[in-house]
This record gives C-alpha cells, sequence and structure tokens, in this order.
C-alpha cells in the first residue's frame, strides 16, 4: 500500500493530466508543544494537519498554491486556479524547471516513540525541570514534532521521508538573574528534562545578584547558544547563494576568511542531524563544507541560484525561497579539544557569555549585528569567574569575530544550539574570541 | 462552519473542560513579488480548519486540525481537553475568566476592492514596472517590490454563548531599492521597510502610488552609498513617524503586553520593566506622551470587531501624559491583575492558541510639525525608515538603525548621512519626547510581522504615529 501522502500528489498530478509540468509536496504534521511558567504548565497545544503545495510551469510561466483542503473538490480547484495564475504570469527566464530523478538518502532522523508522544510525557519532562531548580522560577517548553512529506513530479521524481524532533528549552529565574537550559534530539527519550533545568538552575544561581560593568572591547567565551547565532547568520546572509550572486554577501570563496581553528559545514546524514533528506524542490540534501579550517569553500543553493551560478542544486531550497534564497538547515561546527572550563581558564580578563538576544544585522554585507546578552553573563579574571555581571549590548561584525587569529579556543563538547532561527538547525561548540565590542550596558 | 465550532465545544465540555471556545476558520493569502523587472513569485494559500481551547484549573488545552468534518471536530473538542488535563502534573492557580458581554454578532472589514478580484496581470505590472524604474536608476543593484493580501472568515463559538462570525480583509505591500560600495550594502523602502499594510481592499495599494514615489527611493538608496557616516555622540533626534511606529511597537507595545508582565513569555519574548504595583503612577514618558490601543481605528490594521475570545474592540489608554495607566489583555490575564479585558487576544490562524496581541497601539497626536520641529533644532539629527531593530527581554535597553538621516542645522535640514543609528532606555528615552506632530501627519502604520509565542506566532499590529522629537539623544553606534 502506498504512503497516503504519496497517494495524494498523485491524485494531485492526475487532476493536472499533462495540461503543465508540475511538483507536489504533501506534508502531514502532528506536533505538541507543553508550554510552562511560573513553575507551571499554563499553555498546552496540539495539532494535526495536512498540507498541499503545487507548483505548475507552462513554457516558463510558474505559479504555486498552497491548500489545507484535501478533499475531491478543493483538491480540483487548487490544480484548476494554480493554472489559471500560471497563464497570467510571465514567462520566467531563470526558471530552472523541476528536479530531475534522484536518490535521496537513507536517513534514520524518525522516531515512533517521538511521533506518538503524549502531552503526558511531555509534562512529565516539564516536572523534572521545574522540580531541578526548587526556589527559582521555571518557564520554557516541552515539545514533539513529527512530519510526513512526499514529494512527486511529472519529472518522475518521488521521494517520501519522515522525520521527528523533541526539545526541551527554558530557563530558571531569580529575582536577579536568569540562567537557560536546552536540549534537542531527534528522541523525546534523548532529552532529560531534570539535567537540563539543573543546568538552568545552576546559571540562575550563580548569577544572582549582577553589578553593572563598562562596555569596551572584551575577550570572551561564548556558550553554544552564541555560536550557533553566529553560525546561523553567517549561513543566511553570507552563504546563501542568493544574497551572494547579488552582491550583499561577505563571502570570498577560497579565501582565509575565518580563523584556521573554524569549520562549518551542512549535512543531514550526519546520524545526529534533523529533519528529512529533500528540500522544498524534491532535491536532495547534500553534505556541504561551507568553511574549511578558515577558507570559505561553498554556497548552498536551490535550483534558481544554481542555475544562474552554473551549478548543481546543493538541495537547499526552503519554502520562500524565491524571495530569501536557499538556506541551510543541518548546520555543524567543528568542536575542538578544551572543555568550557579550561576555555575560561585561558582567560586573563573577558566575559563569559551564555546567549545572545534578539540580534538583529545592520549590515549584511559587513555582518555587523547588534544584540544583547542573556540569561548569565559573567566576568572571567585570571581564569576564573569572578562575579556575574549585567546584560549587556554588543554591536560586533561576526566575520570579524572569528577573523584569521581571533579563535582562541574551541569547546569539545558540541550539541543542538537555541537560535534566532529557530531549534535544532545549528549543532554547535563553546568558543573562545580574542575581542568582542559590547556597545553599552542594561542602563544605557 | 458555526456547527463544528459547536460541536468541538460540546466535546471539550464532555470531556472536563470548565470553558471552551472554538475558532473555525478560513484563510485565504496571496503574495506576490518582483525583482529587477521580473515577477519573482506569485503565490496563493488557503489554510481551514478548526481550533479548539479548553480550560482545566491552570492550563489552557488547545488541539486544531484541518479535518472540517463534524467526527473531526468532535476529536478535536476531546483532546483540546484531555491536553488540558495532561497539564495537572505541573498545576498552579486556577484561572478564572473576566466577564465579557456575550454576543451574537458578525463584523465585516469595510472595503471598497476585493484584492482577490483584482486581476494577477494588474499586481503583476504595478510590481514589475516599479522594480524597472528602480532599477534605470545608474547605482541600483536590487530593486524589490511586494504586494500581500489576506481574506480571513471566523467563526467563533464559546460554551457561555458566544457565535461571532467576521470577515477580514487586509492588504498592503511596499518596495525597496539597494546600492553597494566595495564594503556595504544601503538600501530605502516605501512606504517604510517591511511594507505598509491596513485593513481594507485594494484601494490600500493604489493610496501608495508606488510608481511616483519609484525615482525617488531609487535615487536616495545610490545617494547612501556615498553620504558620510552619521557621526557618534548626544545630540537631538527627530524621528520620520514609521520609525515613531517601530519604537513604540518594541518599547511600549510589547512592554504593556500583560501576559509579559505576568511572566508567560519569560523564557522566550521575555517579560516586561514594568510592575503592576506601578499601574497608575509609573512616569513612562514627557506629558507629551499619550499612548492608547485602539481596535476601533478605521483602516489600521489591527482592527476589528471581536477579538478571539469573543470580546469587542474597543479602545484602551496605556499611558495618560506620561503616566502608565494600561496594559495590553485578555480575559485570563485581566482576571489576575483586577483590570477589565481589553479584547486583544488573538491567534495566528486556526491552528495556534490566541494570545495577548498588540491591536492597533499609537500616539495620539500633538499639535507640532516636522517642519516645525526641523525649524527649531540648532544641531541634531532627522532619521527615517527603519532598518534594524534590537531590545532587551525586559523592553529597557534598546538600539535601532534606520535607513538614512539627515543632519540638521541651525534648523534647516543639511546632508544625507549613512548607517544612522540611536540608542535609549525606554522611560528615560520617552522622557526627553519634547515635540510631537499633529493629526495630518499622523499615520496609521501596520506591520504584519510581529512575532511572539511558542509554537511562533505571527501577528499583524498597528501603530498611530506622527513624527516625534527627542533631545539628548545617543546616536552612531556601529561596531
Amino acid at each position: 500500500m502506498n504512503d497516503p501522502r504519496t497517494d495524494l500528489c498523485e491524485r494531485v498530478l492526475g487532476l493536472v493530466d499533462g495540461r503543465a509540468e508540475a511538483a507536489v509536496m504533501v506534508t502531514s504534521v502532528r506536533t505538541g508543544l507543553t508550554r510552562f511558567a511560573n513553575s507551571f504548565v499554563h499553555q498546552h497545544v496540539g495539532e494535526e494537519t495536512v498540507a498541499v503545495s503545487l507548483k505548475v510551469a507552462n513554457e516558463g510561466r510558474v505559479a504555486a498554491a498552497e491548500s489545507t483542503r484535501v478533499g475531491d473538490d478543493a483538491l480540483l480547484a487548487l490544480v484548476e486556479s494554480t493554472l489559471e495564475i500560471c497563464k497570467l504570469r510571465p514567462v520566467d527566464e531563470d526558471w530552472p524547471g523541476f528536479a530531475p530523478p534522484d536518490d535521496v538518502s537513507d536517513v534514520a532522523h524518525h522516531d515512533p516513540a517521538t511521533d506518538d508522544a503524549s502531552p503526558s510525557a511531555r509534562a512529565a519532562q516539564v516536572r523534572a525541570f521545574v522540580d531541578a531548580g526548587p526556589g527559582l522560577r521555571a518557564a520554557g517548553y516541552v515539545d514533539s514534532e513529527s512530519a510526513a512529506v512526499a514529494f512527486a513530479s511529472t519529472t518522475g521524481h518521488t521521494a517520501t521521508a519522515r522525520a521527528t524532533r523533541a526539545t526541551v528549552d527554558g530557563i530558571h529565574q531569580s529575582d536577579t538573574s536568569a540562567g537557560k537550559g536546552h536540549a534537542t534530539s531527534v528522541r523525546l527519550s534523548d532529552i532529560d528534562g531534570a539535567t537540563t533545568g539543573a543546568i538552568a538552575a545552576d546559571l540562575a544561581t550563580r548569577g544572582a545578584a549582577p553589578t553593572d560593568i563598562e562596555p569596551g572591547h572584551y575577550q570572551v567565551v561564548l556558550a553554544p547558544e552564541c555560536v550557533a547565532t553566529i553560525a546561523v547568520f553567517l549561513s543566511a546572509y553570507g552563504f546563501n547563494a542568493k544574497e551572494y550572486l547579488e552582491g550583499q554577501s561577505f563571502v570570498d570563496l577560497d579565501t582565509q576568511q575565518f580563523d584556521p581553528a573554524f569549520s562549518m559545514w551542512d549535512d543531514v546524514t550526519d546520524s545526529r542531524a534533523l529533519g528529512i533528506p529533500f528540500d522544498t524542490e524534491g532535491t536532495p540534501k547534500r553534505p556541504l563544507e561551507m568553511v574549511r579550517d578558515g577558507v570559505s569553500t561553498a554556497l548552498v543553493h536551490d535550483r534558481r541560484t544554481a542555475r544562474k551560478s552554473g551549478v548543481d542544486s546543493t538541495g537547499h531550497a526552503i519554502p520562500g525561497g524565491e524571495v530569501w534564497g536557499p538556506f541551510p538547515s543541518n548546520v555543524f561546527v567543528a568542536p575542538g579539544g578544551q572543555s568550557v572550563d579550561e576555555l575560561v581558564a585561558d582567560v586573563d580578563r573577558g566575559l563569559l557569555v551564555t546567549e545572545f538576544n534578539y540580534c538583529r544585522v545592520l549590515d549584511p554585507k559587513t555582518q555587523v549585528v547588534t544584540g544583547l546578552t542573556r540569561n548569565g553573563t559573567f566576568l572571567v579574571e585570571k581564569g576564573a569567574i569572578v562575579r556575574p555581571v549585567t546584560n549587556l549590548r554588543f554591536t560586533q561584525s561576526f566575520v570579524e569575530a572569528l577573523a584569521p587569529g581571533s579563535v582562541l579556543g574551541v569547546g569539545s563538547a558540541a550539541r543542538f544550539a537555541d537560535c534566532e532561527f529557530g531549534v535544532g538547525v545549528v549543532h554547535a561548540p563553546a568558543m573562545r574570541l580574542a575581542a568582542w565590542n559590547f556597545t553599552g550596558g542594561a542602563r544605557g | 462552519m458555526f456547527d463544528f465550532a459547536q460541536r468541538a465545544v460540546e466535546a471539550a465540555l464532555a470531556a472536563g473542560a470548565t470553558y471552551a471556545d472554538a475558532r473555525a476558520m478560513v484563510t485565504r493569502e496571496e503574495s506576490l513579488e518582483a525583482r529587477n523587472g521580473s515577477l519573482e513569485s506569485a503565490e496563493r494559500s488557503e489554510r481551514a480548519g478548526l481550533g479548539v481551547r479548553a480550560l482545566i484549573g491552570s492550563s489552557w488545552g488547545f488541539f486544531a486540525t484541518n479535518d472540517l468534518t463534524d467526527a473531526a471536530a468532535t476529536r478535536a473538542g476531546e483532546t483540546a481537553a484531555h491536553t488540558a488535563q495532561a497539564s495537572a502534573t505541573v498545576a498552579g492557580p486556577d484561572l478564572v475568566l473576566a466577564d465579557v458581554p456575550v454576543r451574537q454578532d458578525h463584523y465585516e472589514t469595510p472595503h471598497a476592492e476585493d484584492p482577490f478580484a483584482i486581476a494577477l496581470s494588474e499586481k503583476a505590472d504595478l510590481l514589475v514596472g516599479v522594480t524597472e524604474t528602480m532599477q534605470a536608476v545608474d547605482g541600483v543593484a536590487v530593486a524589490r517590490a511586494g504586494l500581500s493580501f489576506w481574506d480571513t472568515e471566523k467563526f467563533f463559538v464559546s460554551s457561555q454563548g458566544h457565535r461571532i462570525s467576521q470577515h477580514l480583509v487586509e492588504a498592503g505591500g511596499g518596495m525597496d531599492a539597494t546600492s553597494m560600495s566595495e564594503t556595504e550594502s544601503q538600501r530605502r523602502s516605501y512606504p517604510q521597510s517591511f511594507g505598509h499594510f491596513e485593513t481594507g481592499g485594494y484601494e490600500v495599494v493604489r493610496r501608495f502610488d508606488l510608481p511616483g514615489n519609484a525615482g525617488r527611493v531609487a535615487e536616495e538608496a545610490v545617494a547612501l552609498v556615498t553620504a558620510p557616516e552619521c557621526p557618534a555622540g548626544e545630540t537631538t533626534l527627530i524621528l520620520e513617524s514609521s520609525q515613531v511606529a517601530l519604537q513604540i511597537h518594541e518599547s511600549v507595545g510589547h512592554a504593556t503586553e500583560l501576559d509579559r508582565i505576568l511572566g508567560w513569555e519569560a523564557a522566550f519574548a521575555g517579560t516586561s520593566f514594568l510592575d503592576l504595583a506601578q499601574l497608575g503612577t509609573l512616569t513612562y514618558g514627557s506629558p507629551l506622551m499619550n499612548i492608547v490601543a485602539d481596535a476601533t481605528l478605521p483602516r489600521a490594521l489591527a482592527t476589528f470587531g471581536y477579538d478571539d475570545e469573543g470580546t469587542p474592540a474597543q479602545r484602551v489608554d496605556i499611558v495618560r501624559e506620561g503616566i502608565w495607566v494600561g496594559v495590553l489583555s485578555g480575559r485570563d490575564s485581566a482576571h489576575i491583575a483586577g483590570l477589565p479585558p481589553g479584547g486583544m487576544v488573538r491567534g495566528d490562524g486556526f491552528n495556534r492558541l490566541p494570545m495577548v496581541r498588540m491591536t492597533n497601539v499609537g500616539l495620539v497626536p500633538g499639535d507640532s510639525s516636522l517642519d516645525e520641529m526641523i525649524a527649531a533644532t540648532d544641531d541634531g539629527v532627522y532619521m527615517a525608515t527603519n532598518r534594524s531593530w534590537s531590545i532587551d527581554d525586559k523592553r529597557l535597553n534598546f538600539q535601532f538603525g534606520t535607513e538614512v538621516a539627515w543632519e540638521i542645522k541651525n534648523g534647516k535640514l543639511g546632508r544625507m548621512l549613512r548607517n544612522p543609528t540611536y540608542t535609549g532606555i525606554t522611560p528615560q528615552f520617552w522622557g526627553t519626547l519634547d515635540m510631537l506632530g499633529g493629526p495630518a501627519e499622523t499615520i496609521p502604520w501596520g506591520l504584519p510581522n510581529c512575532g511572539k509565542g511558542q509554537p511562533m506566532q505571527t501577528g499583524h499590529t498597528g501603530h498611530m504615529a506622527p513624527p516625534a522629537r527627542f533631545v539628548g539623544v545617543r546616536v552612531g553606534v556601529r561596531g
């Protein structure tokens, strides 16, 4: 028996009935999210939905539509209206055509138990997180998500995949501080609310009663959340081939733009990775080195940017990619050989930063970003943490921060870390950097 | 559609909910994007489904499905209640809903031209044409333009007897031109950097006059590349009205959301520097500062008949003559605070739990004008159109960048400046407000991209904003 999503794809292609080239993607999602604040669950949600995405092309005229209605009449209406839109569109001179048949990697990113995770199972993880911080206020979420995707096109290319993800992400708060804990995996059984909660509670306890520090340039030890944010900004605004083709990227290929200690790649086939192994155009996601030993080596492509560049797509098309360009969602930053304690021990005077907050690009080409610290910032002197400090604002070029000679140490324990672009996107270690430009304190 | 919602509510009650409501929704969206003389994308989507909310003890349970059948509606109601019950292992104080009038009603956005009935070719020609105009200006590297339209039908039923249907129509868009130097890029946008959106039909877009502004936008983008950098220091700052709108959004709107004040968003969006004990006494800004949240304002993007709890749209004072006097609230949060519910709870589609959302949060106009502000400034900077925005998790420490600035010397606009930024602390900054534009220069700016909640929701908010002058502001912060 066919996968029901594949059947749906075939029904839609049957309704197109040769009147245009077409590609169909059907996505079923089951999600549950247990949200807590003030140490109790206040919002507990679930969703089961199916969406059909259709793209048609007729002699270079292209149109796309999506619907959550999957009845016969609704699918017919979807097809007919998309074909009508197609007729009205001008010829797209850069239309790259639909993906040809290709083999998709067989990845094991689906866990049946996580797919079936109950609200009670998630609530039990919340209970453990909350209990790990007695006397503190906990807030955050535990979620479980599964997606089943089928793709089919008139080129004969078909693909199916399933994936799951589970995350615990939360903070413990005292009256003057907060600390964060985060864990993400394919399997809910891999994450541990008690351990994650204990990390958050320890940071909140050590961060209590912070005092101000003068803004300025400091050496920093950045926890994985910070490094993940840097990596995702470099990916979205730099290694995105659309940004590159339009001259808005900082990337200079085959050039030593970063410190030799910095390497970054995208690899959905990694056993730790999340998600499905093909992109929204059906193209298999190819493992890709973006930075090797500090040298910028490759861009991520969808079919449109690949055609303009005369190369093959790397399989990084995303929803809305015509506007935003391709994006890597399985990014790994190379770990090093030091523990966080060892990174701190090498700092004469600097700051340990656990998380960035609200980062925004001032200029994509220079990667100057402003943001703040959050959930634990500590002054380090002569190799030891001496006191917590209040949150700081920074205005810093992410490229310059990783420039040759700037990465002084890399942590050995990499993990999935939260970043501005969602969870499970970047797997990153901690990192010690020579300088970071803090431009303001919590009071201005 | 009412029947599906009613069936879900009854199932939730039967499964143990003390209160339940449901929204059956159909949302159609159309978006078009053009770049450098080509139509880059034209997409339509339709999202239809049912979302059910069930209250048990201290927790909401919520479940959504796109399966619009009787059986699925019943299962959705039951699942919402069972999900709420599962929260009992980590329980807190029971949630109680503040009273609101129970209504059976229909509301429709006033609109003249159905945006979905306008030929796609007319919209495409408009966007392609303005990108061609911008790109024809020597030095423009990227010219973009886009339009988006939403048509939403909502059918709301509650276990208290609400039965409300609404038909909301929203429209808008914008354009921008980007120029490059060897080391950086510069951009100018119109009407504002995220596009401008209102409730209404295609007449919203016709009012923009995109063709009439394309050439100016492109020329300013090119001029920025060679403009001197905004100097660093402390100075008098005049903000153009769309930047005032974002300043309100980030440093007043989010800060006065009651769910943030109560700690419900602490882990993600953050909390607020405000403490309910200070309501009615805290000085938020200068006496010129009067902020209202008004969901009844004609044309504004966050205007509706009822929020997603069935509470009628209303106007609420938030800051009066510089004193903090009000919050953005829903039925549960208002009861905790002992305040009347503000009708400000909305969800991003049928599959998201409604939460406190800004309505049209904006400034009551003053009696000055941009020209008068400039004339009254010996030495200062005029900044226009947002380019970057960042604020801390208590909504205190902010830094904004704008696309362009002009220096002000001896009461006159001078040189164009590039890379302008300014930074401040919320109440201190608003305390320096000393001149405010009048009604003629007050625009109900609409933002379609406000992120909040987990799972993430995108909200549509409005912000009435005149140009405004602030004194002693730190500008020119760069890396």
